[in-house]
């Protein structure tokens, strides 16, 4: 009976998946994964017998769950989405550590008592894994709520923890013993901080991912660990979707994988460019300017970015839409995939403000659509619109497929100051002759234009 | 020379044994599920990319179950303590990702 739920929660899970495939079927995904976590609880209840404090901790941690969930705000989605991935984290490492210390529990010592070595080497694994998870995934959190910066780690101090991580899961898995235990979960620990903690912050949507996918792998290794085939799917299908997330962000940064991990000069490099910038000239202009321009105009491009979600201007920026669209202005939204701190974060914000789902396009979409727009109206992106990435080979970013914003007769940015962006760099954009710039809060600013439409 | 191949090759039929029929079935598992996730996940459609982490971030929390596990001895032992918190902190993330995933497609429904 038990096989035969598992069996149907896997299959749940991947509808829960395919779901998603588009928007009039995700809902019923969301509810095929219910079930199936429903069911697995179900399955794994039939064999035990006291129901007291399980359901104390469900209890417990579902309303600490739901109230979370409602608190929160889109805007904070990256980091509590960081959050709930380092729970995962630990609460493998707890799971693998109960396994460690009552291995009968879970069936898998032989006559003598002794765990099997196939075990220690699961064991040591998912501890690795989920002890990795759990601290990468705190550090994330810290840095997307923006209370700490990061700092340079040398490379080879890195290698040398991890290093470190590896010979104690060997001599863990020969001798079982305690130290080597403790020993794994400590240095583990410290790999998780020190990998996070020198990722630039333009590179966080790739983290949040890679983070997802860690979460995944830690499940099936707990999986592998209980023998339990709905862990191991379960485990490979997050561990899949993490991973897949994570190519395509770093595809849509023209960067390695391997290059966002060991990007460790990048933080020291941003101060560069800098200085060079205060004699350039820009124009400025003010909300009645933008307005008059957006009247006139028969289309207009919004590119959102980060900006627009601390400013939280969603709503003011749809209500503008509205207006221009009475007026018979075509309007429409272009989203680059790394807007944002996590993928897809500029969709749901729109998507909260009521912008109708066929007015969003993907960068691939509308791209060439810029060339033939009024007014490209920039709010709170940076540098996914920067030109250098087309034109300087020397810049860090060289190679990364950018919204051609420039190529709109006139482009309104809206920023809260002339400084740089996230990966640090300056924009010629903002320097362009087309362009306007409107320096203030995104979400003053927008609703100063609406006043005056 | 011929003795050291014998033994390496006696060695390595030691090993394999360490690889239980269970081990390789789990593998087997493990490989088809991955492909699985592969071809799923593409289908999905960008915008929809923040559901897809909230919701892959409150499936695997199925993990629960090895809390659960942990929790189903008699008697008190720091493993029970250890399932105890892993099931708590499965359930915030179970109860919390489906959650915030529901509120998330329904802001991308009601305009329909």
């Amino acid at each position: 009976m038990t096989d035969i739920l598992y069996l149907i929660s896997a299959i749940c899970f991947i509808f829960a998946l395919k779901g998603l495939s588009s928007a009039d079927t995700a809902k019923s995904g969301n509810i095929y994964g219910i079930v199936g976590i429903v069911l697995a609880c179900l399955g794994a209840y039939t064999s035990s017998c006291n129901l007291l404090y399980p359901l104390i901790a469900i209890l417990l941690g579902g309303s600490i769950g739901i109230f979370i969930s409602k608190r929160i705000s889109m805007t904070q989605l990256p980091e509590m989405v960081a959050g709930f991935h380092s729970l995962v984290g630990l609460s493998a490492l707890l799971i693998d550590s109960a396994a460690y210390f009552s291995p009968e529990l879970f069936g898998i010592v032989n006559n003598n008592g002794d765990i099997y070595i196939s075990s220690l080497i699961e064991i040591g694994l998912g501890i690795a894994i989920g002890a990795v998870t759990f601290t990468g995934s705190i550090i994330a959190f810290l840095k997307l709520k923006g209370v700490y910066k990061g700092q340079t780690i040398n490379l080879v101090f890195n290698s040398f923890i991890g290093l470190i991580v590896i010979l104690f899961l060997i001599t863990f898995t020969i001798t079982a013993d305690i130290k080597y235990f403790y020993g794994l979960i400590i240095f583990s620990l410290l790999l998780g901080m020190t990998l996070i903690i020198p990722i630039g912050g333009a590179d966080m949507p790739v983290v949040v991912s890679m983070l997802n996918s860690y979460s995944g792998w830690a499940a099936s290794g707990i999986g592998f660990t209980l023998q339990n085939d709905l862990l191991i799917i379960t485990g490979a299908l997050v561990g899949a979707s993490g991973a897949i997330l994570s190519y395509i962000m770093c595809k849509s940064m023209n960067r390695s994988l391997i290059d966002v991990i060991f990007s460790y000069s990048q933080i020291v490099s941003d101060n560069k460019n800098i200085q060079n910038k205060s004699n350039k000239s820009y124009k400025k202009g003010a909300p009645e300017d933008a307005a008059f321009l957006l009247k006139n105009a028969s289309s207009v491009i919004i590119v959102p970015g980060y900006g627009m979600a601390t400013s939280q201007a969603q709503h003011s920026l749809k209500e503008m839409g509205d207006i221009l669209k009475k007026e018979g202005v075509s309007v429409k939204y272009a989203i680059h995939p790394v807007a944002g701190r996590m993928p897809g974060h500029m969709n749901v914000l729109l998507a909260e403000a009521n912008v109708p789902y066929d007015d969003v396009c993907e960068l691939d979409e509308i791209n060439n659509s810029f060339a033939t727009c009024d007014v490209a109206y920039v709010i709170g992106a940076n540098d996914v619109t920067n030109p250098a990435a087309k034109n300087d080979p020397t810049s860090s970013i060289y190679g990364m497929p950018i919204l051609e914003v420039g190529k709109a007769k006139t482009v309104l940015v809206l920023k809260r100051s002339m400084g740089v962006g996230y990966a640090g760099l300056d924009n010629e954009l903002f320097y362009a002759h087309n362009t306007m710039m409107l320096l203030g809060d995104a979400k003053k600013t927008t609703e100063a234009i609406i006043k005056s439409l | 020379m011929a003795i050291f191949f014998q033994n390496l090759w006696n060695d390595l039929i030691g090993w394999s044994h360490l690889i239980s029929a269970n081990n390789l079935h789990s593998i087997t598992v493990f490989i088809l599920a991955c492909f699985v996730g592969y071809y799923v996940v593409w289908k999905v459609t960008p915008a929809l990319h923040a559901p897809l982490m909230s919701v892959t971030n409150a499936i695997s929390s199925v993990i629960i179950l090895g809390g659960l596990f942990a929790l189903s001895n008699d008697g008190l032992s720091i493993s029970k303590v250890f399932g105890f918190l892993a099931v708590l902190f499965s359930s915030i993330n179970i109860f919390g990702g489906f959650a915030v995933t529901n509120r998330m497609l329904q802001m991308f429904q009601k305009k329909k």
